[in-house]
């Protein structure tokens, strides 16, 4: 039994150590030399260089950096700030046709992006959007909300219906009941259901790849760069890769149990 | 697009208990105000986009010949149903999704129930099994083309031996390898969220019983296990029905249209050949079949929301 348990173990670390193999020879090819990346056999040990990173930034990866953040940000509290009183009225007090505004709200979800993105190019060209952060903010807003407007409703919905009618006797407008009563006990929700959509924001590819360019492309469009470029720097792609992921990976790491969560909708306390 | 005729039957909202006084009711239109700025933005960005493909469906239009739009009635849709490249695209899209929602699915489980015991470092291989999730997908792609696939340098012959070509023999295997290498965290996540709200009292009270270990995961932890399995399966086919990163970036849909899926093939038209009218058809097909295909999957999921009390 108790041998049982030790090579389960030993197994579980086995899998998780293969899973991430590609990220671990990601990460080690990118302290590698262009020429230690392409070795065979593959070359485990070498001596680590810092110079792919400097190279990434020499490529002028720090505005793309800062693309990703400003559109990150600004479309992730977008998102709250239409979320929060969407959430609020689809579960304290649910409008009449909450299924249906609710159903909408996620079938937009099943909208293949694929089939509006001709429409948004020629919108975008014509109001002067075309490679242009705003479009990003925009879509993103758009694309993340349903999500979040079905993540939050579910955290709304578990505030305690004695404290909102107690709040509500006492005369508490809106605004003052979001921000006293029930804001504090959904905010853990309203933080994991953000992540979800910083997590969506940075790693969004298709809009990004067709209504951005050199001006407002973002980091996964700095990465497609190096498809176009003379051949494939490996241990200079991987540096990219890592610096790109980064920000995601740290966040995601510190946050996992709000990601478990944000992901099941609210439905695991 | 969609309206909500896609919501056939309502979740089980609890409008039966509001929690308002009644004096509220009287005035609507204060109630729906907070839900309105969410609602016109959606409505605003995500369907007329889609009207507006609606339209262009109906022309014949080129972007390199300005002025040679003009209204060609359902050509575009004749045209695209009898091309054979869109319904090889068809058939990889539905080959995709289905193989990589049902693979990376299976592993999530394999992998959650490895997770769902007290092991020594079980934080840090949880740790380590979501980080695929949180790559960028572009970096996860380019990164299985290079190290991974190279027939020459990459980690899969050199462990394996060989010097195959996997992205030209075995194209839309090795994309849909990245894309449950990329999924599987989100469903392992998923899936151990629905195996730590079981009720241990019941899982104990089956022990007791004399119910073997398979026997107590068939008859009670899958059945609980089941609307996280949906969700999941749901979740994931939305996203990967739109798969576009991995194939841009891996293939390009090669070699010839082995591994093209709609949105790629679709992407190819519009912004490399640049057949406004035709690509919108196909735009539109996509989303009809797709809602016919989601109406499917609403109904499903809000039928078991319904039975399992709802997702709270």
């Amino acid at each position: 039994m108790r041998l049982g348990r030790v090579s389960l173990t030993a197994f579980t670390w086995l899998v998780a150590i293969l899973f991430v193999f590609p990220l671990v020879w990601m990460v080690l090819t990118a302290f590698k030399q262009e020429a230690d990346a392409y070795t065979d056999p593959p070359k485990l040990f070498f001596s680590p260089t810092l110079e792919q990173f400097a190279g990434v930034f020499e490529r002028g990866f720090l505005p793309y950096l800062a693309n990703s953040g400003f559109v990150t940000v600004l479309s992730t509290l977008a998102v709250l700030v239409l979320g929060i009183p969407a959430a609020y009225a689809l579960s304290i007090a649910p409008v009449k046709g909450t299924g249906n505004a609710l159903g909408f709200f996620l079938s937009t979800k099943m909208l293949p992006i694929v089939a509006a993105i001709i429409p948004l190019y020629v919108i975008s060209q014509n109001v002067q959007l075309l490679d242009n952060v705003w479009a990003l903010v925009i879509l993103y807003t758009a694309m993340n909300l349903p999500l979040a407007v079905w993540m939050m409703r579910s955290f709304f919905l578990e505030v305690p219906r004695e404290m909102i009618e107690a709040g509500r006797v006492d005369g508490a407008t809106l605004p003052t009941l979001l921000s006293r009563i029930i804001l504090p006990v959904v905010a853990p929700g309203i933080a994991a259901t953000a992540l979800i959509c910083v997590i969506f924001s940075w790693t969004e590819f298709f809009y990004a790849i067709n209504l951005t360019a050199a001006r407002a492309g973002t980091v996964p469009v700095f990465l497609s760069g190096f498809i176009t470029s003379e051949g494939l720097y490996w241990a200079q792609l991987s540096a990219a890769a890592l610096l790109a992921s980064l920000p995601v990976m740290i966040v995601g790491w510190i946050a996992q149990n709000h990601l478990v969560r944000g992901l099941s909708m609210g439905a695991v306390k | 697009m969609t309206t909500t005729t896609a919501a056939p039957t309502p979740p089980p909202v609890s409008e039966a208990a509001p929690v308002s006084a009644p004096r509220r009711r009287a005035n609507p239109w204060k109630r729906r105000a907070p839900l309105l700025p969410a609602l016109l933005f959606t409505i605003a960005v995500t369907q007329v986009p889609f009207l507006v493909t609606v339209f262009y469906s109906f022309q014949s239009w080129n972007l390199v010949r300005p002025g040679s739009q003009h209204f060609v009635g359902v050509q575009n849709y004749v045209d695209v149903f009898a091309d054979s490249q869109f319904r090889g695209a068809m058939l990889n899209t539905v080959l995709l999704t289905v193989v990589c929602v049902f693979v990376s699915m299976l592993l999530g489980l394999g992998l959650a129930l490895l997770l769902d015991r007290k092991f020594v470092g079980r934080s840090v291989v949880r740790t380590l099994i979501i980080t695929p999730f949180l790559i960028l997908p572009a970096a996860g792609a380019l990164l299985w083309k290079t190290t991974m696939f190279d027939p020459t340098y990459g980690l899969l012959n050199v462990g394996f031996g060989g010097n195959t070509d996997w992205l030209s023999e075995f194209p839309l295997a090795s994309v849909m390898t990245q894309v449950v290498w990329q999924w599987t965290p989100f469903m392992t996540l998923l899936i151990l969220a629905g195996l730590q709200g079981q009720s241990k009292e019941v899982l104990e009270a089956a022990q007791v019983d004399g119910a073997g270990r398979w026997r107590t995961f068939a008859s009670i932890t899958l059945p609980q296990l089941s609307r996280y399995l949906q969700l999941a399966a749901l979740l994931g086919a939305i996203y990967i029905v739109n798969s576009f990163d991995a194939i841009y970036l891996m293939t390009q849909g090669g070699p010839g249209t082995a591994s093209t899926n709609l949105p790629f093939y679709i992407y190819q038209r519009a912004f490399e050949g640049f057949d406004v009218g035709q690509s919108s058809a196909m735009g539109v097909i996509v989303v009809v079949l797709t809602l016919v295909v989601a109406t499917f999957a609403l109904r499903l999921m809000f039928r078991t929301f319904e039975v399992s009390g709802g997702v709270k």
